[in-house]
Parts: structure tokens; C-alpha cells; sequence
């Protein structure tokens, strides 16, 4: 439905979008993570028609956005980031303006509105002006506004960003359900949202991409992954060293903590052990009063903090 | 088809907002305080004793609408920027032209309803002697189409800034030289000192100059025109300076 190729943007020196390509299906949620200023909010703007690209093309459903961006806008349903709202107007009146400017009239129009009204729970406030609403409802407004016309595609710049955790697991599971016939991009900072809700995610920085998989995928990448984490008790660190350290399986171990009683240990595999850490570990350490030993899945908040923190360290050190 | 109807969907939620903020009624009332001061107090209506709205009640409009009308164009670009409504408004299905008149044509109808609503003068005058009714007539119709001139000017002032107050201060100075260039004195004093072709290239120029033959009761089409294309040349300048934003 959406597909990504070659886009470049340019603000004054700096490349906002520095060539980023990729594609969205129907069926697919994709979760778009980067820290801030990493050029999210600028490629979702483009996606959705708002700025134009200095280079590259954008097209969704087949249309160009740029060449026929009439027909591409039609089937987009776009939660900017911030979720701006005419302060003037009633709830009501908003998503009647955005059900009418999508061409929707009549009964279908009515039908529109209740169903979004419906699916954001905002009957309480429906007839409230909007710049009287919290930033939960203001918000949830904004997206129902986006999801009016049923579109094919949606791009949610920060969906659940300022909400509580009751709204954002809303929110979540919302997506996840619409995810099932849509196409969806959404970003955010969170990266539990990635496990609860997409099917693929996109890592950038800088302007570029510099991850793209499922979750498990991404994971995998992390350098905890397969990495076992073990505390025994009644032995200090230097024992436990030297028995594990020689261990064909063991890259090297590292110390968590140490106190009178216990230690624990994170040990990590070698690149070709797949998963007989632990075994082997088990095997070498007969006899010794192990209180826990557990493989790790890898983390994604640590594959984020490596990829997009290590790559600023490079930058830094070729200027 | 579809076209309009986009325009119609802006120009309605645009006076729907006029209406739901103070401003609406604000703008009303002092209009027509104005318009009722000037014409009786200072125009001198019933001093003249002529069954004429010319000179005591039209003379004033270019200068009333010095102030007013930026001050109902201010928000319009300005507020949707500040906001960051502009970008729900642009990536919906709409182009930027759809949007730009349909925001321009609920303001010009909102100031066309301050104008309707100064009819009481009318039937003052009316009750009072035989007026010629055609050059009234004329006369309303030549000030929308000069109010609709300083309008589209606000227009491109309120898109170039995100503050509605330097909106309406840059195109309240827009509008006096509109004015300035064809003021009788300002026009004496150029007189003396230019060539006459240069004074002539400068007062057609001003909207006092072509507000004359309306005032007169003459619907001079090179009048109409000039209204017309300062309201097309602004809302395509309008549009430009959009483009420009959103290019980055």
C-alpha cells in the first residue's frame, strides 16, 4: 500500500531524510522508532503529503503523492504528531467537518462520525469545544478524526504519546485490530508499544535506516541475546571465572554482582554456540549451588541504545 | 463539483469559527459604531442636507477598513500555523487552492454581512429624502470588493507569520499606502514635485482612486478588474508563500 523509495529531505545543512527506502502492506502494522530529530515526524510528512521531498518518491494505493496527490490523500487517515484540533469547535462539529472535507454526506456521514465517535469513546465529550479538553481526549479526537473515513493507510506520528496507561492500552489494541485490514506506520519512543503492536519495525537515526525486522528479529541483534545470567551461591567471582571462562562456549563472563553469600554472573556465548550455552554451563558447574540460570532474549531497548548511540560515536569521531 | 464542495465544507467550518469566538460580534459592533459616528457626527449627514450616502458615510470606508479587516484576516493562515492545524488541513484530500479560497470567501462574506447590517442608514436616508438607490447600490458593492482587496492582502500577511499580530500590523501598513497613493493630499504633494505620468501610475494604485466611480454610481468594469486581480494576485501569492513553507 505505501511504498518508500529513495526519500531525501533537506532542511538548510542538514539532511532531515537522508535516503530512506521501504514498504508497507495491508495486514502490516509498522513501528517507526528513532530518537528525536531522527527524522520521523519529517518522513511521515512526506508520506502523507504535507512537505514534499527533495528527492525520492512516495506512493500509496499506486498514487504518486507528489504527481496525483489527490487520489493518494484520499486513502490516508493521518495523526500528526502533537494532534492538533480546531480549538473553535465542538468534538462534534470537527469530525463532522472531517467526515465532509473526506467527501462523506448524508447518512453515511452520520454513520462516520458515531462509529469514530464510538471507537475513541468520546460520547462524554462530544459536544464540549475541543481547547476545553484534556490532552487525553484532545488527542483521542485528533485520531478519530483520522480514522473517519475507514482509510486503507494510516499514519499515526506518536499515537499514544500524553495518554495514561489505560488509554494507551487502548489505544494499542486498536491499532492491532486495525492493523488487520490496514496499512499502518506509527512512531514512537516506547518500545514495549513495538512488542504489543507491530509486525515490523524500523530503527533510524539520523536520517537514515539502520534496523528494519520484526520484533524477534531486532532482538536478536542485541549482544544479550543467548546470553545466560547465572548466581551461585557459596563461591566468589574469581572461581567462577575460572571455571567458565576456558569454556569452548564462552566469549566471556561478566561480573553483575558480588556480595558474602552469592555472585552473579552474565556469561556471553561465543557467536556459533546457538543456544548450548546454558547447557554447557550446566555441564561445567556440577556441584555447585546455582540459585537461578536463564538465557536472555535480548533486549530491545538495549539493540536501540546500541544502534543509534554507537553510530553517533562514529560520527563524532571522524569530525 | 467536488471542488465546491470542498470549498464549502472550509468557507462553513471558517465562519462557523468567526462566529464561535467573540470576535464576530466584536468586530460587528464597533463596525457599525463606526459607521454611525462618522456618518452623523463627523460627516455631517443632516449638515449637507443632501439625500446622498457618498460623501458622509461612503468617504469613510477605506479607512475603517484600515483596521478591521486585518483584523479579521489576521487568523486566518496565522492560527492554523501556530496551531498545527495547517497540516491536518493540507493532507487532507483538498488542494491548497480549494482551502485558500474557501478561507478567503468565508471572511469576505463574514465582512459582506458587517456591510448588510449597516442598512439602517440606508432606510435613514430613504425616510428622509429621495436618494438615488442604483448609486447606493453601487457604492456597497464597490466597497465588499475593496474591503475583499485588503482582505486577500491579509491573507498573504496572516501565511508569512505564525504571530496574527505582526499579520495584522505588516498589512495594516499594506493597506494605508493602498490608501496613501490616491489620499487627495498625499496626491497634491506628489503633484508638484514628479512628472504627471508617474503621479498617474501611482494613484491607480490606490483603492481610493477606484472606490471613487463606485461612490458616483458607476460600475466602471476597469474598476472591478482592479479589485479583482489585487484579490487573485494576493491569494496566488498566498498560495506561493504556502508552497514555500511546507517546501522547507
Amino acid at each position: 500500500m505505501i511504498k518508500v523509495q529513495n526519500l531525501v529531505k533537506v532542511f538548510g545543512p542538514k539532511r532531515a531524510v537522508d535516503d530512506i527506502s521501504f514498504s508497507v502492506e495491508r495486514g502490516e502494522v509498522l513501528g517507526f522508532l528513532g530518537p528525536n530529530g531522527a527524522g520521523k515526524s519529517t518522513t511521515m510528512r512526506m508520506i502523507t503529503g504535507f512537505i514534499p521531498p527533495n528527492s525520492g518518491s512516495v506512493t500509496v494505493g499506486g498514487f504518486d503523492m507528489v504527481e496525483n496527490p489527490i487520489p493518494a490523500k484520499r486513502l490516508i487517515g493521518y495523526l500528526p504528531e502533537n494532534a492538533p484540533a480546531y480549538a473553535d469547535m465542538t468534538v462534534y462539529g470537527f469530525l463532522n467537518f472531517s467526515a465532509e472535507i473526506r467527501g462523506l454526506r448524508g447518512d453515511a456521514r452520520r454513520t462516520a462520525v458515531h462509529r469514530a465517535v464510538e471507537m475513541c469513546f468520546l460520547e462524554s465529550v462530544l459536544h464540549q469545544s475541543v481547547d476545553t479538553l484534556s490532552k487525553g481526549y484532545r488527542h483521542r479526537t485528533c485520531f478519530a478524526q483520522s480514522i473517519i473515513h475507514d482509510p486503507d493507510v494510516l499514519v499515526l506520528d506518536e499515537p499514544t504519546d500524553g495518554l495514561d496507561p489505560n488509554q494507551k492500552h487502548e489505544v494499542r489494541g486498536l491499532i492491532r485490530r486495525m492493523g488487520e485490514k490496514k496499512a499502518i506506520i506509527f512512531s514512537t519512543h516506547i518500545l514495549e508499544e513495538v512488542d504489543a503492536v507491530c509486525s515490523r519495525a524500523i530503527i533510524i537515526d539520523r536520517g537514515r535506516i539502520v534496523a528494519n525486522g520484526t520484533p524477534a528479529e531486532l532482538r536478536q541483534k542485541s549482544e544479550w541475546a543467548g546470553a545466560v545470567t547465572l548466581r551461585v551461591n557459596g563461591i566468589n567471582a574469581a572461581t567462577l571465572n575460572q571455571k567458565l571462562s576456558p569454556l569452548p562456549t564462552v566469549k566471556r563472563t561478566m561480573i553483575l554482582k558480588e556480595d558474602a553469600t552469592s555472585v552473579t554472573a552474565r556469561v556471553f556465548p561465543k557467536s556459533n554456540v546457538n543456544g548450548t550455552l546454558a547447557q554447557s554451563i550446566s555441564d561445567a558447574t556440577q556441584g555447585w549451588r546455582i540459585e537461578e540460570l536463564h538465557t536472555e532474549e535480548g533486549r530491545l531497548d538495549e539493540v536501540f541504545r546500541s544502534i543509534t548511540m554507537s553510530d553517533t560515536a562514529k560520527v563524532e569521531e571522524t569530525k | 463539483m467536488n471542488t465546491w464542495a470542498n470549498i464549502k465544507a472550509i468557507t462553513k467550518r471558517e465562519l462557523g469559527a468567526y462566529f464561535s469566538s467573540p470576535l464576530a460580534y466584536v468586530f460587528i459592533i464597533i463596525f457599525l459604531l463606526l459607521c454611525g459616528f462618522f456618518t452623523f457626527m463627523v460627516g455631517g449627514f443632516f449638515e449637507i442636507g443632501q439625500a446622498s450616502l457618498a460623501r458622509p458615510f461612503f468617504d469613510w470606508h477605506p479607512w475603517f477598513y484600515l483596521f478591521l479587516v486585518p483584523a479579521v484576516g489576521m487568523r486566518l493562515w496565522a492560527e492554523e500555523r501556530r496551531v498545527g492545524t495547517l497540516e491536518l488541513l493540507l493532507t487532507m484530500p483538498i488542494t491548497p487552492w480549494q482551502a485558500i479560497v474557501g478561507k478567503f470567501l468565508a471572511s469576505w462574506l463574514f465582512l459582506a454581512l458587517a456591510l448588510v447590517l449597516t442598512f439602517p442608514i440606508v432606510i435613514t436616508v430613504n425616510y428622509l429624502g429621495n436618494p438615488d438607490n442604483g448609486v447606493i447600490f453601487a457604492a456597497y458593492v464597490g466597497s465588499w470588493l475593496m474591503a475583499g482587496a485588503y482582505l486577500a492582502v491579509s491573507c498573504i500577511t496572516s501565511a508569512m507569520t505564525r504571530t496574527q499580530v505582526v499579520s495584522f500590523i505588516v498589512s495594516v501598513v499594506i493597506c494605508l499606502f493602498l490608501i496613501l497613493a490616491g489620499f487627495p493630499p498625499v496626491v497634491r504633494l506628489f503633484s508638484g514635485t514628479v512628472a504627471p505620468w508617474l503621479v498617474d501610475l501611482i494613484t491607480s494604485f490606490s483603492v481610493i482612486t477606484h472606490f471613487e466611480g463606485f461612490q458616483k454610481g458607476i460600475l466602471d468594469s476597469r474598476d472591478v478588474v482592479f479589485f479583482l486581480s489585487i484579490i487573485v494576485f494576493s491569494l496566488f501569492t498566498t498560495s506561493v508563500i504556502l508552497r514555500g513553507h511546507r517546501a522547507g
